[in-house]
């Protein structure tokens, strides 16, 4: 872990996260734009099993930064990719915290900065799950395994873990 | 209605006789529910690690209003409102909010560090194994599955909120050009919000304006 890597990482998932309105989702692209294609710190695969873990494992998938820490300077580099990613927005959090009670609750400002975003933090969701996609799945059957992932998920209101293993059973199957 | 009716919402009532209530006797106001930085830390915990494969806002609801009832649903409703419009991750934003509430920056701390401490060691475990397994082809394949579910979820998820977002036809917009810049086009977070995030918040906020009006010249009539 040189200084130069811990102020990369600090750099790289500090200011992400700053920018990371609508959630950790919606700036999957930005870290892997930056994580693989300017630092090199991982492959295109490897940001995608990341992804899966993160998503498959319990807490908020935003962890994601922990793996992508990892590959990128082992212990440390998780813990600084972590700390980078939540420390500064959870300062701004405390701070709104504190006042938010004391009368400002009804700014029409603070409405129309809600229904103007959702939209688009739609659209940002979707396309960190298009670009995670297009680098997974190379096979029709796992175009497949998601459609019907996806369906079930959407139809039903199955604990998304069971689809989650299901999933992982199926590609052992597949690849067995 | 008398302005300081024993109700617990007294910062809601108008002029500035209120803000020097709340100063100078803060007692006046209900007492705030707190917890200790542990309690709070177990709990966020507890909320984590029941998060298998997603659910984390269900499982904080559960947890903060319905067994803890350290926050009403309208207060914890709003707490997620406010977290969204924040940047950062909204899972970690809430118990940040929720831990300042009850114990101002160590209940903060303490709701982070129950949130993410185990989580994270959990991870770096998996990473671990992943690094000398990860070229076994049958981890491989399992990792496929694990990836079209994580998109499935994904997919799910824009389901549910276009569900409930996407209403008229310039959200719809708004979410299609969002999409087609950074998805498609492979534009920067912060170009893509720099053309869609000005012409969002603008039509919101003329048809706030307009729906006022409206509303102001029904009770004009």
């Amino acid at each position: 872990m040189t200084l130069m890597l811990a102020l990369q990482l600090c750099s790289v998932f500090g200011i992400t996260s700053l920018l990371a309105f609508g959630g950790g989702n919606a700036v999957i692209p930005q870290f892997e734009q930056q994580t693989v294609s300017v630092y090199h710190w991982l492959t295109a695969q490897q940001f995608t099993d990341s992804f899966a873990i993160a998503q498959a494992a319990p807490g908020p998938s935003t962890l994601i930064v922990s793996l992508l820490g990892y590959r990128a300077g082992g212990i440390w580099g998780a813990l600084i990719a972590t700390a980078a990613m939540v420390v500064p927005t959870g300062l701004i959090v405390y701070g709104l915290a504190k006042v938010w009670d004391r009368g400002h609750g009804d700014k029409p400002f603070r409405h129309a900065l809600q229904d103007g975003l959702a939209p688009i933090t739609v659209g940002l969701i979707l396309a960190g799950g298009v670009v995670v996609a297009r680098q997974a799945e190379s096979h029709w059957l796992q175009v497949a395994m998601t459609v019907v992932a996806t369906i079930v998920l959407c139809a039903t209101k199955i604990n998304p873990l069971i689809v989650a293993v299901c999933c992982g059973f199926a590609g052992y199957l597949l690849g067995a | 209605m008398t302005p300081n009716s024993s109700t617990n919402d007294v910062a809601d009532s108008p002029g500035p006789v209120t803000t020097d209530n709340v100063a100078a006797a803060p007692e006046a106001e209900a007492p705030p529910i707190r917890a200790t930085a542990w309690d709070i830390a177990r709990t966020f915990n507890e909320i984590s690690l029941s998060s298998f494969g997603g659910g984390l806002s269900a499982w904080s609801r559960e947890m903060v209003v319905a067994r803890r009832k350290w926050m009403n649903d309208a207060e914890f409703l709003s707490a997620m409102t406010i977290c969204r419009i924040l940047p950062g991750a909204n899972q970690v934003n809430l118990a940040v909010f929720v831990g300042t509430k009850l114990n101002g920056l160590r209940g903060a701390g303490a709701a982070l560090a129950g949130l993410i401490a185990m989580p994270t060691l959990l991870l770096v475990g998996i990473a671990a194994l992943y690094a000398a397994f990860q070229h076994s082809h049958v981890v491989q394949h399992v990792l496929d599955g694990f990836a079209a579910a994580a998109v499935a979820m994904t997919l799910q998820m824009v389901w549910k909120t276009g569900r409930t977002t996407l209403t008229s036809i310039v959200p719809i917009i708004l979410f299609a050009l969002t999409f087609a810049l950074n998805g498609i086009l492979r534009w920067p977070l912060w170009w893509t919000l720099a053309v869609t995030a000005p012409l969002g918040i603008g039509w919101a906020w003329r048809r706030a304006h307009r729906k006022a009006a409206v509303k102001s010249a029904g009770a004009a009539s």
